[in-house]
Formats: structure tokens, C-alpha cells, sequence
């Protein structure tokens, strides 16, 4: 009896863990998915209807605003977090001194809310009192700097908080990366009579490339999550000039109480995020389980 | 530990080379402060008077410190309708944080260990099953969850918070003790199996003292993404209930008279304390856990 017990035991545990998370990711998401198909509003309604709601949603003028955000802030914020966060992995990786220290203060930004860093950047981007202010009294007295309240260059400041939030963790990313690039190769480059610059372009960065892929993920990941630093920096606004299709889906399923184009809208976000894990997750499993 | 740097990435010698010294020096603590500046001025702005954020610049050290607005933040600040301060919120989200972290560390755990060590018939599918639950955008969730929390009762309540944050916190904790087991060789838990250790005694006699790195890892990770969590929070408390982040938002938007930006700050450091000293304390184990969703071991 106790043998029988013990050969099910681990059966046992894992199944209720398996089976919470049937139910609270994939029943969850099936509702979802569901409900983008009926007519819901204030209410769910079950009644099949076709694609009404995403035919709404492509018409709504907001979920465009969205989309164009979604865009521009990602190619922003992955290109620049990208771009700084293997300069800085360089500079760290040339023999420094107080390099803990030094990366300990790249990096405490990633341990905060991103609510705090919005608050935080909210106020250094106040037009009036904050950076503004700090240059008028440098003495150029015509700088203007408004673009928190500027419909057309909000959305850069979102870009701005972001990137100085998340490119530590990109810099980590390829920090550890170079740090396991194969030591003999380097010194064969070294008696080939490679230069630094070549080191890096033709024999690094190349041996790099699936922590450009980690790296790409993770924030391109972030991007299309993106919620708390929107709601924290801007709320959306001006008006709703710095919607995302995070904040775009929080507005329609919990203030305007319009459920089926919420689901639809957040069932066009799970595609999105799928389109680029998937091949990932498959390749990196694949590759575990070798 | 320095590979690129034996082999020389700046061998030019002599006054070149001290010059790219400098110049590398320079650019590190050029970025240095571009990190720091920030937090400098939510400190310096905490510790002014509204008169003095007004009048002064937003680089100035305060003129005379004042701990005013911090304890402002702490117990008087209006939150919404409520004028405590952040006071309750911060136990709110202590409320939430404590059982959500050891629970889903917890079943984390048992469930990495008995994927990987009592190896059954489709435990890598249930793995990476569950792995999925780590990446999807919560968004896909919120509506089901809202009914769901509704018809549990639990609409409202911190706890229905430490469930939300259990459930798809597991995934994650998962995914954190399935790599660190995958690494622990077959034959200690073979051996513990022969001399009669059953399954729960082999993983709390065996595998828990093991495994203390992964769970400080986990107990760090899950502690910084729940504490900072804003989504789950906004979505599914109301007032009283609402976590720290939640609070914070709500302070910063409440808006009477004159807008108090050292309270602001104050508050703000008040939300960030916690994980921020953690990182400080166990800054290796938070950098792993950012390491392990993304590079291989």
C-alpha cells in the first residue's frame, strides 16, 4: 500500500499544480478568447457573434493610437536599451576597477516599480519646474522642454523613463555574455595581430548572437506589457496620445465597461507576444532537452 | 573571470593608452550619474519645502533638510478620499507579499523537484505547459479573473491578491527549481530512495538544504515582481485594499491645492525602499534570477 502511494506521490503533487494552471492560464485565456467573439458590453453574453468585435476594434481611431505607440516606443526602447546596454557591457568588461560597484548602480533601476520610476520621471520632466527649469537657469532662457504635456512627443517620454529602467538589464545580459566567450579564441585572434575593434565586430559580437536574441525577447516582451509606466508618466494622455494596447484594454474592460472589445483587444496582444515566444521557447527547449 | 581583456582590447601602450583609460573612466561615471541623477533628485526633493521646490532648482541640495514631507507621505498624505498617508498600503502590500512569495516558492519547488527527479511520462509537456504561463500578457487573463475573485468572494481582498500572485507566480518558480534540480546528479535521490526516504522526506531532508541558492533566487525574484506588481492590483482592489504601488499612483494624482512634489518623492522612495534593499543586500541572487529567464545555464 505505502509503495503504491509513493509511486503516485509525485503524480499527485504535480497534478493539482498542473491543473491550477490549466484553469488559470488556459481556461482563462479560452474565456478570453471566447468573449472576444459575443456581443459582451457591461455583461458577458454567450451568444456567439462572429467577428464583430474585432471588426470594432479596427475601427476604433484609439486602438490605432495604440498600435502606433506600441510601435514606435518599442523600436525605441529595444534599439536603445539594445545599442547602450552592450556599450556599457564593453566599458565594464575592460578590465575596471570597482566594477561591482559600478554595476550595482547600472542595475538598481531594474529593482524598482516601474509606478516609482514614472513618478520619479514625472517630476524631472515637469515642464516648468524640472529640467526645464534646470537649463533656464544655465541661462538659456528660450530652451523649452514640454514634451510630458505635448501630445505629439509624449510618447518619447515614456521612451526616456524606460530606457533608463531597463538598459541595466540588458547590459547585464551581455556582460555575462562576453564573459563566456571562449578565452582561446581570443588569444588566437591576439597572435593573428587582431586589432580591438576587430575583435569585437568580426569574433564577439558575432558569438553573441543568442544573447542579442535573450535580449531581444525580454524586451520587446516588456514593450508590449508596458501598463504601470504609461499609467505612472503620462495616464494615457495627453487625452489618450500615449495609449498603449495595455492601457488601451484596462480602459475598455474596467472604466468603459466595453468587455468583448477588451477581450479582443487582449487576445490581439496574447498573438502578438505568441508570434515572438513560441519560436523561441521551442528552440529553447529543443535545445534542453538534448 | 576578464577573458576579453588578457588578449588585449586596448594594447596600444604609452600615452594612448592612459588616455583611453580616461576616457573610459569618464564615460563610466558619465553613466554613473546618468543612473544616479534621479534617485539624487527624488532624495533632495523629499527632503525640501514646497517653497523651496517652487523657487530653487531641481539639482540644489536642500537648504534646510526637513523630514516634513516624509512623514507626511507615511501618515497624513490624502489618498483618494483617505488622508493616512501610505501607512496602510505599505502593510497591505506586506499582507500580500509574505504568504504570495513562500507559497508560490513553496509549491515551486515541489513541483521543479518532481519534474526532474521522480521523472514520470509527459513531465517535460507538463513542464513547458506551465513554463507558457510565465510569458503571457496578464491582460488575457484580467476579465476571467475579475469574475473568478467575484465569485470566490475574494473581490477586493488582499486576498485575492495572494492568489492571483501564487498562481502565475508559479510558473516562474517553476522554471527557477526545474533548472537548479535538472543540474543535481540522479544518484544522491536514487541512493536516498534504497535506504528507504520516501518522496517528501527526500525533498525537505535532501533537496531543500540543497537547493538554498534557488531559493533565494526565487524568494527575491517573486518578492520584487509582487511587491512592484500595479496591474493585478489597480485591476482587482479597491481603496482600502489597494497595494503600495496602487496607493502611490493614487497620491500622486490626488490632487489638493497645491501639488506637493517632496511628498511625492517622499513617497515614491517610501514604495521603492523595500526591493531596493534587497538588491543592495543580495544583489548577486536578484542579477541570477534576471539571468535565468534568459541565458541558458
Amino acid at each position: 500500500m505505502g509503495r503504491l502511494l509513493e509511486r503516485w506521490l509525485p503524480k499527485l503533487v504535480v497534478s493539482p499544480l498542473f491543473a491550477v494552471s490549466l484553469f488559470f492560464v488556459y481556461g482563462f485565456i479560452a474565456w478570453t478568447v471566447y468573449i472576444s467573439f459575443t456581443r459582451s458590453g457591461i455583461l458577458p453574453n454567450y451568444d456567439f457573434a462572429g467577428l464583430i468585435q474585432y471588426v470594432r476594434l479596427w475601427h476604433t481611431p484609439r486602438w490605432y493610437v495604440a498600435l502606433t505607440n506600441l510601435f514606435v516606443f518599442s523600436i525605441l526602447f529595444i534599439g536603445v536599451c539594445t545599442a547602450l546596454g552592450m556599450f556599457l557591457a564593453i566599458l565594464l568588461d575592460q578590465r575596471v576597477r570597482a566594477e561591482g560597484a559600478i554595476r550595482t548602480i547600472f542595475l538598481y533601476p531594474m529593482a524598482l516599480s516601474f509606478i516609482v520610476t514614472g513618478t520619479a520621471w514625472k517630476w524631472i520632466l515637469n515642464p516648468g519646474l524640472g529640467l526645464e527649469k534646470v537649463v533656464h537657469d544655465l541661462g538659456f532662457t528660450d530652451f523649452r522642454f514640454d514634451w510630458l504635456v505635448n501630445p505629439h512627443m509624449a510618447i518619447y517620454t515614456v521612451v526616456i523613463a524606460g530606457v533608463w529602467q531597463s538598459s541595466g538589464y540588458a547590459m547585464a545580459l551581455f556582460l555575462a555574455g562576453l564573459r563566456s566567450v571562449d578565452d582561446d579564441i581570443l588569444k588566437a585572434a591576439a597572435i593573428d595581430g587582431a586589432g580591438p575593434w576587430r575583435t569585437y565586430t568580426r569574433i564577439i559580437l558575432p558569438n553573441l548572437r543568442p544573447v542579442f536574441l535573450s535580449v531581444f525577447i525580454i524586451l520587446a516582451h516588456l514593450s508590449i506589457k508596458s501598463f504601470d509606466l504609461v499609467i505612472a508618466l503620462t495616464n494615457g494622455g495627453p487625452g489618450y496620445a500615449t495609449d498603449m494596447p495595455a492601457t488601451f484594454m484596462y480602459s475598455f474592460a474596467f472604466q468603459r465597461s466595453e468587455l468583448g472589445t477588451a477581450a479582443a483587444s487582449a487576445v490581439m496582444m496574447l498573438a502578438t507576444i505568441l508570434a515572438i515566444i513560441v519560436p523561441y521557447l521551442y528552440s529553447e527547449l529543443r535545445e534542453t532537452n538534448r | 573571470m576578464s577573458a576579453a581583456n588578457s588578449s588585449g582590447i586596448v594594447r596600444a601602450s604609452g600615452a594612448g593608452q592612459r588616455f583611453l583609460r580616461y576616457l573610459l573612466y569618464a564615460l563610466l561615471v558619465l553613466f554613473c550619474l546618468y543612473y544616479l541623477v534621479p534617485l539624487y533628485v527624488m532624495l533632495t526633493t523629499s527632503l525640501k519645502t514646497v517653497g523651496e521646490i517652487r523657487t530653487g532648482s531641481l539639482m540644489a541640495l536642500p537648504d534646510a533638510p526637513t523630514l516634513g514631507a516624509w512623514s507626511k507621505a507615511w501618515d497624513t498624505a490624502c489618498v483618494g478620499v483617505r488622508c493616512d498617508g501610505l501607512k496602510p498600503y505599505f502593510w497591505n502590500s506586506v499582507v500580500m507579499v509574505v504568504p504570495a512569495v513562500l507559497l508560490s516558492t513553496l509549491l515551486g519547488a515541489l513541483n521543479g523537484y518532481a519534474l526532474t527527479k521522480w521523472r514520470f511520462r509527459g513531465a517535460n509537456i507538463i513542464f513547458a505547459l506551465m513554463l507558457f504561463g510565465a510569458f503571457i500578457p496578464f491582460q488575457v487573463v484580467l476579465l476571467p479573473m475579475a469574475r473568478t475573485l467575484g465569485l470566490l468572494g475574494l473581490a477586493g481582498s488582499v486576498f485575492g491578491l495572494i492568489l492571483v500572485h501564487t498562481v502565475y507566480g508559479l510558473a516562474f518558480s517553476t522554471l527557477f527549481f526545474r533548472n537548479f534540480f535538472v543540474g543535481v546528479s540522479d544518484s544522491i535521490v536514487n541512493a536516498a530512495k534504497i535506504d528507504g526516504a520516501g518522496f517528501f522526506r527526500i525533498f525537505f531532508a535532501i533537496m531543500m538544504p540543497m537547493a538554498l541558492p534557488a531559493i533565494v533566487v526565487t524568494i527575491i525574484w517573486q518578492f520584487t515582481q509582487i511587491w512592484n506588481d500595479f496591474l493585478f492590483g489597480v485591476a482587482f482592489t479597491i481603496g482600502d485594499s489597494n497595494p503600495l504601488t496602487v496607493a502611490l499612483n493614487n497620491l500622486v494624482n490626488t490632487s489638493t491645492g497645491v501639488k506637493e512634489y517632496n511628498v511625492d518623492m517622499a513617497a515614491a522612495i517610501i514604495a521603492a525602499l523595500p526591493t531596493l534593499l534587497v538588491y543592495i543586500i543580495a544583489g548577486k541572487y536578484f542579477v541570477r534570477g534576471l539571468a535565468a529567464g534568459a541565458v541558458k545555464e
